[in-house]
């Protein structure tokens, strides 16, 4: 399955800022109620679950279900600390470095 | 003659008021499902528990030309501090066949309790936002969404 995701943040940002990360998950996020060409149920296949965890403290995390949309977009927000990873579907997708404004 | 003429308007008159009495009940039938669905799935996250509205601000389009992918953002008046913060945000549906259909898990480590997504909508309806506060306490805000194409119909 070819799932990748994006992960948006600010390019610079100040410790103790609460910044706005916004995440893009390739995936088709199949209900389970549609039907292919021969009249056969094409099986559920989504992403249930979206933690976001940042120097090893979750932060934010969601249940998903078929009712969001296909490439789930989620956008939500954490307080800038330092270094950050993103894990989803219990597998990791991309870690990301928050800087330090030099001032 | 004219007598006869008033009795059968009396009659047509009273056939129709019948049919309009006969659809009424199915009209307010598929309004209390509806209601049904939104209210237990309410009562699904809060368990019971006193809903007040307000303090949530939800964001969502009022017409969806495209019910596979409607944008929202939900916000929530709170302090995003360790004693008082909101815990999680649940998005209900009135029609969906999933009715709760996203929970997100905020911690005061959020900073602000702001989040956004897309999802899908089967029909026009009336969606909430449900967010769970750290004393246990909730709040809630609506929104109506009229669906010109719904998701999940077959071949959705």
């Amino acid at each position: 399955m070819n799932t990748s995701t994006r992960i948006v943040i600010p390019k610079t940002v100040t410790r103790g800022e609460v910044i706005e990360i916004k995440t893009l998950i390739k995936h088709p996020m199949e209900t389970g109620y549609r039907r292919d060409h021969r009249g056969q149920v094409i099986p559920r296949h989504i992403v249930k679950r979206f933690v976001a965890i940042y120097n090893g403290t979750e932060v934010f995390s969601a249940d998903l279900t078929q009712g969001v949309a296909a490439n789930p977009y989620l956008a939500f927000s954490t307080v800038a600390e330092g270094a950050a990873r993103s894990v989803s579907n219990g597998s990791t997708i991309s870690a990301i470095r928050i800087r330090k404004r030099s001032k | 003659m004219s007598k006869r003429r008033d009795e059968g308007l009396t009659r047509r008159q009273l056939a129709g008021g019948l049919v309009a009495v006969s659809l009424a009940p199915l009209a307010s039938g598929s309004r209390a499902k509806a209601d049904d669905q939104l209210s237990a799935a309410l009562e699904s996250v809060t368990g019971g528990a006193a809903v007040t509205e307000g303090r949530v601000k939800l964001e969502i389009p009022s017409l969806a030309e495209n019910g596979f992918s409607v944008p929202l953002t939900v916000s929530v008046e709170s302090p995003m501090t360790a004693e008082d913060h909101v815990r999680a945000i649940h998005i209900l549906s009135e029609k969906n066949p999933v009715a709760h259909v996203v929970r997100f898990n905020l911690t005061p480590r959020s900073g602000r309790a702001k989040v956004s997504t897309s999802i899908r909508m089967a029909d026009t309806q009336r969606v909430m936002a449900v967010a769970e506060m750290s004393d246990g306490s909730f709040y809630s805000g609506t929104a109506d969404i009229i669906v010109t194409l719904s998701a999940c119909i077959d071949g959705g």
